[in-house]
């Protein structure tokens, strides 16, 4: 693990990426991250996460700053810019049932090709995936979803880099922290190594790169 | 008492001590105002909360204590938080006993459209597929009718949010349970005949020949 500076932590993430970002409304979304993606002007991103948050909240601003080529989401009703931008072309959005994206990046993360799933037989999510019948009920087979880079929204990380979470800003983070191929963390408050006690740490360091320093 | 209010208690009467439930938001998030006296039951949101509270008091919200619309809210003793993937874990896992949810369709065999309108409305369908695939029960609250439009159909022409059919539909004029597959009045809303009821559906509703007033 490398404590780095925002900027730096930022400059490595090259236009076009794939990017997985923590949070749940905004609600534990690496914030200063994505002010820094804006004031970069990082292009063509595509975003994997749980929503896209309001226009000025999170991965609203990515919306808003038309940073996007592609959203994987599960949710974008409480942003009509990303449904305006869906709607004219401009954003690609693939809707994926939350439960469903969130084990897909789990599967990612855990090694393995995918899951299967009863969600979404039978609806428009099925759309172009493999019905799989075991023991007669029929699953659907979600593929694993990996991205470039996944970005972490922390309460607490030590000075190696383990890290916890707060209330409900723990959501996709622990999970996307496993299946970026560079995690890059920001926390609330960074703590001398034993502060978080072995049983809290809820993602061990090695899995975490880069810890964005205090500034 | 208002439509969304008389659809909250009615719902309310389905609790019982112990329960893991899930409430959606609009008319669902009422259900919590009506729980029975002595009854205690853990609310989820799919967020990665167990035991969500009430509103917190004025200046006491928490930016990291949310629900699943991102608004504050508070943690009850012996609340619990959690990874989105434990999250939906509980609701597919058979954990979950109750769901409630709003809804813009309900077929006559009980199957939900809720999650969009092609070409005007597509807010994603975020928890609703896994809630209404996974859960024990499934309880849809929803006003009767949209605009004077039933909103209780042959077919849903919206798209579906599972095959799986829903266990109850509550509404400010009826009960309705969907036994062998089939929409069924169970209970009339308070002063509403069973006539009004069917001349505001439009599925084929079965009428038992006793069908009792919702418990005030």
């Amino acid at each position: 693990m490398k404590t780095v500076p925002l900027d730096q932590a930022v400059a490595m993430i090259p236009d076009g990426a794939s990017v997985m970002v923590g949070g749940f409304m905004g609600v534990g979304t690496p914030e200063r991250m994505i002010d820094e993606i804006v004031r970069q002007g990082k292009k063509d991103l595509t975003v994997i996460a749980n929503d896209t948050a309001s226009p000025k909240v999170g991965i609203g601003k990515l919306v808003r700053a038309k940073l996007l080529r592609k959203a994987i989401v599960s949710h974008i009703g409480l942003n009509p810019e990303t449904q305006q931008q869906m709607m004219s072309g401009a954003l690609e959005v693939e809707l994926v049932p939350q439960g469903t994206l969130i084990e897909r990046i789990r599967a990612a993360g855990f090694g393995l090709g995918g899951i299967l799933t009863p969600t979404g037989v039978g609806t428009l999510a099925e759309q172009g995936k493999r019905q799989i019948e075991l023991e007669g009920k029929i699953y659907l087979l979600e593929t694993a979803l990996a991205a470039d880079f996944a970005l972490v929204h922390a309460f607490l990380a030590d000075y190696l880099g383990n890290l916890a979470y707060a209330l409900t800003a723990r959501n996709f983070n622990p999970v996307i922290a496993m299946a970026g191929k560079t995690v890059i963390s920001d926390a609330d408050h960074i703590v001398p190594v034993g502060v978080i006690a072995p049983d809290h740490v809820i993602t061990p360091a090695p899995v975490v790169d880069y810890l964005i320093a205090n500034s | 008492m208002d439509a969304p209010n008389i659809i909250a208690r009615r719902i309310a009467r389905e609790l019982s001590s112990g329960m893991l439930v899930n409430l959606g938001i609009g008319i669902p998030t009422l259900v919590a105002n009506y729980v029975p006296p002595g009854i205690h039951v853990f609310f989820q949101s799919e967020n990665g909360l167990i035991g969500t509270g009430p509103i917190p008091e004025e200046g006491m919200a928490h930016p990291t204590l949310t629900d699943a619309g991102g608004r504050p809210v508070t943690a009850l003793p012996g609340a619990s938080t959690f990874d989105s993937a434990v999250s939906f874990g509980l609701i597919r896992g058979g954990h979950l006993d109750l769901t409630v949810l709003g809804g813009l369709q309900v077929d006559q065999s009980g199957r939900l459209a809720n999650w969009m309108i092609p070409n005007k409305m597509v807010p994603g369908m975020g928890g609703a597929m896994d809630l209404v695939s996974g859960a024990k029960r499934v309880i849809v609250a929803m006003q009767h009718t949209a605009k004077g439009k039933a909103k209780i159909m042959k077919n849903c022409t919206l798209p579906l949010t599972s095959m799986r059919a829903v266990d109850l539909v509550v509404t400010e004029l009826a009960v309705i349970a969907f036994p062998q597959g089939r929409a069924t009045l169970i209970e009339t809303g308070p002063g509403v005949t069973a006539a009004q009821v069917a001349a505001a559906t439009e599925a084929e509703l079965l009428m038992p020949t006793h069908i009792p007033e919702m418990p005030q």
